[in-house]
């Protein structure tokens, strides 16, 4: 057995997701190769062979793969691939974009967004937004598995000191290419791995108050800020502050439910939280079956109250 | 143009599921199926591509049970031509859905496949991606926004640190998100339109495609449950039980 876990970085570190999609790989078992493809990717490369229990970095860095698409992102991970029985991602956009492609390329099934490794080859997956575990066994002879960041600890950053190999990327693929991008820009913690989330829903009534209302919160807190669809949809923040089924996946030690109601699909992506509040005028709203600490009441009275009791 | 959506038939995403008491998988029995969202918002891009004259033509498939022609006949009362039903009662995994679609681009010569991200059932989030890495095709997934050129698609996706933009080849695979258009509703007299409108059916034999599962399910069971929490009266027990019970104020 020898497993090939496919780095998220911005090639000058690695995402923390890598770290634990590194534990997951070592309750696997076996030898661990890890992946840097990227440009000008030296300093992820080398966060990468610091990390305890690698065997070997392969840096794939090549100007075109500053912003890899799917399709040069499965090229260089087929390469890299060769010779392993197991190949690993994190489940974010970035996994699952290009991971597909190389269980298909390699006629094997993918096993999504992983939360358990019951063995090599069985392992626990969340489906129907988490409210069912399904047990699945993979007959292929490799095994690409995308990995949920939050089910699995973190590896500690340092104490390995692995070789790093350069890898020829092949050239760049016709078929798509690189626009443009924009990124939410934030002095706050990123919402994947934030130690606390502020959620506001749809009841916030407007952008301005989602901002005004939440972020005095968020700052006293240190926490990174979320949404319910509805608010995303509403304009009242941006797309990758979407939490939920079809968003994001967070376990924060405190998640902050403000004017969110509690639908299955948000749920299933802050329901493994370590402790949940809710603020809620309606008392028989669904997120307070979820809720740790319940308050009833106005969210535009409340959040200041909450803000002005922190001091 | 011609546009092909691959629509599947999931379990309504209102209802609340049930797992099996033994454990093989979830309570299917009269449950209510809809179409997954994100296929309706597939559905809604290709009808408005051909309604401003991009697209000549919305071809819709859907694989597996018999049940899957209601889904089907959903799609065309949203304004698709026509729809073709691979009849299957075993269990599909994306890989052979994958399979069986390239199968049916190759008979249907679409330009685009318009797929959702991923079905609310099981969540994998791999057969659009699957299908265009068997055709050889670009893709763009996770769509907020498609402008479809002369040879070439300029898509916008939602990632996670926010927006990207690429343009891909065509043809092309492109996965809907939800913020790429609000799906309308079916008229009654769309829906009865749509009785009308052709479907044919194939078998994963006659496409030559063999359908194995790859992955056992070993059983499914339900997560563990989370207590119910306790109301409090005054923000200020809660930030006492935030600072002295759960420990979580720095
Ligand atoms: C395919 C699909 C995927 C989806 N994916 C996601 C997802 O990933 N994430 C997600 O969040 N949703 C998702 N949804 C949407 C989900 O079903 C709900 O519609 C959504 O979560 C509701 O958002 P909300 O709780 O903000 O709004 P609402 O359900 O409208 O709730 C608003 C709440 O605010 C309360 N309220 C109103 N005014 C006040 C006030 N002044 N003070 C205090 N409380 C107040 C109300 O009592 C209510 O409970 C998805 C839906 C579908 C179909
Ligand atoms: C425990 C368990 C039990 C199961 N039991 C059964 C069963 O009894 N019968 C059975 O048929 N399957 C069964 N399946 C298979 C399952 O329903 C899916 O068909 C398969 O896993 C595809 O995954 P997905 O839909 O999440 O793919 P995704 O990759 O998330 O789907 C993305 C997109 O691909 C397209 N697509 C996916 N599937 C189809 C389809 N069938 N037709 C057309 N387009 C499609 C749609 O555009 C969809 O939005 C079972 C799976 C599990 C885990």
């Amino acid at each position: 057995m020898s497993i090939l876990v496919i780095a998220e970085h911005d090639n000058a570190g690695l995402r923390p997701a890598t770290l634990n999609t590194l534990t997951a790989a070592a309750k696997i078992g076996g030898p661990v190769t890890v992946l840097v493809a990227g440009s000008e990717c030296a300093g992820a490369a080398a966060a990468a062979a610091a990390l305890p229990g690698v065997a070997r970095v392969l840096s794939a860095d090549a100007p075109h793969l500053a912003h890899p698409t799917a399709e040069d992102m499965a090229a260089v991970a087929l390469i890299a691939a060769a010779g392993h029985s197991h190949v690993l991602a994190p489940s974010g956009s970035f996994g699952k974009n290009f991971m597909p492609r190389v269980a298909a390329t390699l006629d094997v099934a993918q096993v999504s967004d992983i939360v358990e490794v019951v063995s090599a080859d069985t392992f626990v997956r969340p489906i129907y937004a988490g409210n069912a575990l399904a047990t699945v066994q993979s007959a292929d002879a490799v095994k690409v598995i995308t990995v949920r960041a939050t089910a699995f600890d973190p590896v500690t950053a340092s104490g390995g000191n692995a070789p790093v190999e350069a890898l020829q990327a092949p050239p760049p693929s016709p078929l798509s290419a690189f626009v443009s991008q924009e990124l939410s820009t934030s002095p706050r913690p990123e919402l994947g791995n934030a130690r606390v989330v502020v959620t506001g829903g749809r009841a916030l009534g407007s952008a301005e108050a989602y901002r005004s209302v939440l972020e005095p919160l968020a700052d006293k807190l240190g926490a990174a800020m979320g949404a319910s669809r509805a608010a995303v949809d509403a304009g009242y923040a941006p797309n990758d502050f979407q939490v939920g089924q079809t968003g994001k996946i967070v376990a924060p030690d405190l998640y902050v439910a403000i004017g969110v109601s509690g639908a299955i699909q948000h749920l299933a992506g802050m329901k493994d939280s370590k402790v949940i509040v809710a603020i809620n005028k309606d008392a028989d709203a669904p997120i307070f079956q979820v809720a740790d600490y319940g308050l009833v009441g106005d969210l535009f009275e409340l959040v200041p109250q909450l803000v002005e009791a922190l001091g | 143009m011609k546009i092909l959506v691959p629509v599947k038939r999931v379990i309504d995403y209102n209802v609340k599921i049930r797992v099996a008491a033994d454990g093989s998988g979830v309570e299917t029995a009269n449950v209510k199926m809809s179409m997954n969202p994100f296929d309706e918002i597939a559905v809604e891009e290709a009808v408005r591509l051909r309604e401003a004259g991009v697209a000549s033509e919305v071809v819709l498939v859907s694989c597996g049970v018999a049940g899957c022609v209601d889904t089907l006949r959903t799609g065309m009362a949203l304004g698709a031509d026509r729809a073709l039903h691979v009849s299957s009662d075993a269990e599909l995994q994306p890989l052979a859905v994958a399979r069986l679609l390239k199968a049916v681009v190759g008979r249907e010569q679409p330009h685009l496949v318009i797929c959702g991200k991923q079905a609310i059932d099981d969540d994998a989030n791999q057969t659009g991606q699957m299908l265009a890495a068997l055709l050889g095709w670009g893709q763009a997934a996770f769509a907020s926004r498609v402008q479809i050129g002369d040879n070439r698609a300029s898509v916008t996706r939602e990632i996670d640190g926010g927006l990207e933009t690429v343009s891909v080849a065509l043809p092309a695979v492109i996965t809907t998100d939800l913020r790429l258009n609000e799906p309308r509703f079916a008229s009654l007299p769309n829906i009865m339109k749509a009785k009308k409108k052709p479907l044919d059916t194939v078998t994963p034999d006659e496409l030559g495609v063999d359908v194995t599962p790859r992955l056992k399910t070993l059983k499914v069971a339900e997560p563990p449950k989370r207590a119910a929490g306790v109301k409090l009266a005054s923000v200020a027990e809660l930030v006492a039980k935030l600072r002295d019970e759960a420990k979580v104020l720095r």
